[in-house]
C-alpha cells in the first residue's frame, strides 16, 4: 500500500474538507504522481491562492505557499522565474483561477511559463457556501443564482489551450488511475500545462443540483466522461451534455524561463 | 551601472535604479504606469546582462505577487508604480506583511483619485502608505527630496526590507522621479549592504514564525531545505492557519512590535534652518525643495525660520518633530495634498500651537513665496 505519510504533514489534520469532498481524492492523485517521478520533497513548490482546493498545501511536506484569492500564478510566476530549477505546482479552484484570478490564468498560459496548475472544478463557490462561478453550468442553482445561473460557462481546457498552454488535460475525481497518469505527464511536461479535475462539491453543489449523495456525484462523471478517442468517432448530439477527457492538447512550444535564460546570455556583459 | 565616483547628471526614477542595482536587487516585476515606467525600463535594460530577472506581469497586482514569489526564493525584490498601480498592489502588500516577506514598493506618485493627473506631481498617497491595506499593521515609508537622496534612500529601503522582514514603500513624486541632478555613486566603504537573517537550525526544528526576542524570526528561502508553510491568514509558529485566539494574539502583536519597537532605529530627519526659530517648517519630498528656498528668502530674521524634514514619513519621527517644535510660535506643514499630514502633526501638537498648511493640488510644485507668507501669517 502506498505510504502517503512521507508527503503529509500529519500534525496538520484533520483537514477542512467536508465529509464527501473529492479534494482528497486529488490531493492523493498528486502525491502518488510527485512518487512515480521521483521528484524530492525540497525542490517542489506547491501555490494556491483562496477556497477549498487551496488549502491543500498546508497539508503537504513542500516548500508550500497560500497565496491571496485568485493570485497563486502570479505569485508562481515570481517562484519560477527566481528559481527555474524548482517544480512549481499551482492548485487552484474553479473561481479562484478562472474569475477573480482568470487575468493570471491566461497569461501564465500565454508566457507558457513551466508549471502545472491543477485546476480543482467544483462548478461552485464552496467555501463561502455555494455560490455560482464561472463555470457553473447554464441552469444550475447556486446560493446567488437561486432561480438557476442565467449565464453561460467557461469550458476551462478551452480556455487554457486557446491562451497557449503546452499542454491541457481534463479527467474526474471518479478516473483515479488516469488522473495519476495526466499529473504526471503534465508535471513533466516543458511549459505551462494545465490538468482540469472535474470533483464532487456534495455539500455546495449536488444538494443544490438533485445530486444529493457523493456517490451520485461520481457516478454522475462516470456516466458523462467520454474519453477524447471514443469522442472523436461521436456524434455532437451524441456528445451533448457529455465531456471530453484525457490529453485534449500537447504541443512543443518556446518556454519562458529558458528564452529568458537564452537573453541572459545573448546580452550578458554587454554595458 | 556606472563607475563609482563618477559624477552622472541623472533622473531620479533612473537613480532609483541604481540605487536597487546597488543594494543586491536582483528581481523586478512591474507594469507600465506614469511617471514610473522609466524604473521598469531601465532594470529591463541592466537585470537580464548581470544575470537578473526582470518581468513585465499582466497587471499591478500579478508584478506585486511575483515579487513576494521571487523574494521567498532569496531574492532582493523591487517593484515600482504610481497611484492607481499602488492602489491595485494594496492586497499583496498586507500579504507580504502578514507573512513577513522583504520587498520594496516604489511609488513615483501623481495626482488622484483615480486616473488623476498621470503626468504631474503629487503627495497625495502617503496616507495610503500608511494605511491602504486593511487590517492593523506597521509599516516603513521613506521620502527622499533630492536625486541622491533617491540612490541612497532606495539601498536604505531595501535594508530595511531585509533587516525587518517586511515590505519598505519608497515615496517619490512626479517632480524628483523627473527631475534630474548631479549624483556621485559612494564607494563601498560609505555604504552599508544589509542580508534578511537566515536560519542555521536543523530544518526539522526550524519554526520560520517563532516567537524570537528580536521579534524577527530568521527567514529561509524555498529550495534551501527548509520546507515551510507561507499565508496570508494568521497562523501559529509553524506558518499554519490557527483559529487558536492566544496565537493569533501573539502573532499579530509581534507583528506590530517588530516595526514599533525598532522606529527609533529607523527614523530619520533633517532639521535646517535658525537655531531658535519662531516657525518651524514641517516639509518633505518636493515640497521641501520649495521650504529650502522659502528658507533662503527669509534669511536669518524675516521670520526666524526652521525646516523639520522627515526622511522616513513611516514611523514619522514623532519625539524629535515635537522637540523641534516645542519652542516655535507656529508651524507651517507644506505638502501637494489637502493636509494629510497636517492632521498627524496636530495630532503631535499642543493644540494651542497655531499651524497653517501651504498645499498644492494642481500638479504644480508649491511657491516658495506662498511658505514664507504663511509663515509670517502663523505667527
Amino acid at each position: 500500500m502506498f505510504d502517503y505519510s512521507q508527503y503529509l504533514r500529519i500534525s496538520k489534520f484533520p483537514h477542512i474538507w467536508c465529509p464527501g469532498c473529492g479534494d482528497g481524492t486529488i490531493l492523493k492523485g498528486l502525491l502518488r504522481a510527485i512518487h512515480q517521478l521521483a521528484i524530492q520533497k525540497d525542490d517542489i513548490v506547491l501555490v494556491s491562492g483562496i477556497g477549498c482546493s487551496s488549502r491543500t498545501p498546508g497539508y503537504v511536506d513542500f516548500n508550500t505557499l497560500h497565496t491571496t484569492h485568485g493570485r497563486a500564478l502570479a505569485f508562481a510566476t515570481g517562484v519560477k522565474h527566481a528559481r527555474p530549477d524548482l517544480h512549481v505546482i499551482v492548485v487552484s479552484g474553479d473561481g479562484d483561477g478562472t474569475a477573480i484570478g482568470g487575468n493570471h490564468f491566461i497569461h501564465a498560459a500565454r508566457r507558457n511559463i513551466d508549471m502545472t496548475m491543477i485546476l480543482f472544478n467544483n462548478f461552485i463557490y464552496g467555501m463561502t457556501g455555494g455560490q455560482v462561478s464561472p463555470t457553473t453550468p447554464m441552469g444550475a442553482y447556486a446560493s446567488t443564482a437561486p432561480y438557476g445561473s442565467i449565464e453561460p460557462n467557461f469550458n476551462v481546457s478551452e480556455l487554457a489551450r486557446a491562451a497557449g498552454a503546452s499542454f491541457v488535460a481534463r479527467t474526474t475525481a471518479y478516473h483515479t488511475t488516469q488522473m495519476q497518469q495526466l499529473f504526471e505527464k503534465a508535471i513533466q511536461k516543458k511549459g505551462f500545462s494545465m490538468v482540469e479535475v472535474i470533483v464532487q462539491c456534495p455539500t455546495a453543489y449536488g444538494r443544490r443540483n438533485n445530486q444529493r449523495t457523493p456517490v451520485a456525484m461520481l457516478n454522475w462523471m462516470k456516466d458523462h466522461a467520454v474519453p477524447v478517442k471514443a469522442a472523436e468517432k461521436m456524434t455532437p448530439e451524441q456528445l451533448d451534455g457529455k465531456f471530453t477527457t484525457g490529453v485534449l492538447w500537447d504541443i512543443d512550444r518556446p518556454e519562458y524561463t529558458e528564452q529568458y535564460q537564452r537573453l541572459v546570455e545573448k546580452v550578458a556583459g554587454d554595458r | 551601472m556606472t563607475n563609482a565616483k563618477k559624477p552622472v547628471f541623472i533622473q531620479g526614477n533612473h537613480a532609483c535604479v541604481l540605487g536597487a542595482l546597488r543594494a543586491g536587487c536582483r528581481f523586478f516585476a512591474g507594469y507600465p504606469i506614469t511617471p514610473s515606467s522609466e524604473i521598469a525600463e531601465g532594470l529591463a535594460e541592466v537585470l537580464p546582462k548581470i544575470g537578473g530577472r526582470f518581468i513585465q506581469m499582466e497587471d499591478e497586482i500579478a508584478a506585486m505577487g511575483a515579487i513576494i514569489g521571487a523574494s521567498l526564493t532569496g531574492f532582493k525584490v523591487l517593484t515600482a508604480t504610481s497611484g492607481p498601480g499602488f492602489s491595485l498592489k494594496q492586497e499583496n502588500i498586507g500579504y507580504a506583511i502578514m507573512a513577513e516577506v522583504p520587498c520594496v514598493i516604489v511609488n513615483v506618485q501623481r495626482g488622484g483619485p483615480s486616473t488623476g493627473l498621470p503626468t504631474q506631481s503629487s503627495q497625495s498617497d502617503v496616507l495610503q502608505a500608511r494605511w491602504g491595506t486593511h487590517g492593523d499593521h506597521e509599516i516603513i515609508a521613506l521620502v527622499p527630496s533630492t536625486i541622491p537622496e533617491i540612490y541612497s534612500m532606495t539601498i536604505r529601503a531595501f535594508n530595511l526590507a531585509e533587516r525587518y522582514r517586511t515590505p519598505v514603500i519608497l515615496l517619490l513624486d512626479e517632480i524628483i522621479g523627473h527631475m534630474r541632478e548631479v549624483l556621485v555613486e559612494p564607494s563601498d566603504n560609505d555604504i552599508q549592504i544589509e542580508n534578511r537573517p537566515v536560519p542555521d537550525c536543523d530544518p526539522a526544528a526550524y519554526l520560520p514564525y517563532e516567537q524570537v526576542p528580536s521579534d524577527i524570526p530568521p527567514m529561509a528561502a524555498f529550495g534551501s531545505g527548509y520546507r515551510y508553510h507561507v499565508t496570508g491568514l494568521c497562523h501559529d509558529e509553524t506558518g499554519f492557519p490557527t483559529n487558536d485566539p492566544q496565537k493569533i494574539d501573539r502573532c499579530m502583536r509581534r507583528l506590530n512590535r517588530k516595526i514599533s519597537r525598532y522606529a527609533d532605529d529607523i527614523v530619520d530627519y533633517r532639521i535646517e534652518g535658525n537655531d531658535r526659530p519662531d516657525v518651524l517648517i514641517m516639509a518633505y519630498g518636493s515640497s521641501a525643495r520649495s521650504a529650502k528656498q522659502a528658507l533662503r528668502m527669509a534669511g536669518d530674521t524675516d521670520p526666524r525660520m526652521a525646516l523639520f524634514q522627515p526622511l522616513t514619513i513611516w514611523p514619522f519621527p514623532e519625539k524629535a518633530f515635537q522637540e523641534a517644535a516645542s519652542p516655535v510660535r507656529g508651524v507651517v506643514v507644506v505638502e501637494a495634498n489637502n493636509g494629510q499630514m497636517k492632521r498627524e502633526m496636530e495630532r503631535l501638537l499642543d493644540t494651542t500651537v497655531p499651524i497653517r498648511l501651504v498645499s498644492s493640488l494642481n500638479g504644480e510644485p508649491i511657491v516658495p513665496g506662498e511658505i514664507l507668507k504663511a509663515a509670517r501669517e502663523v505667527m
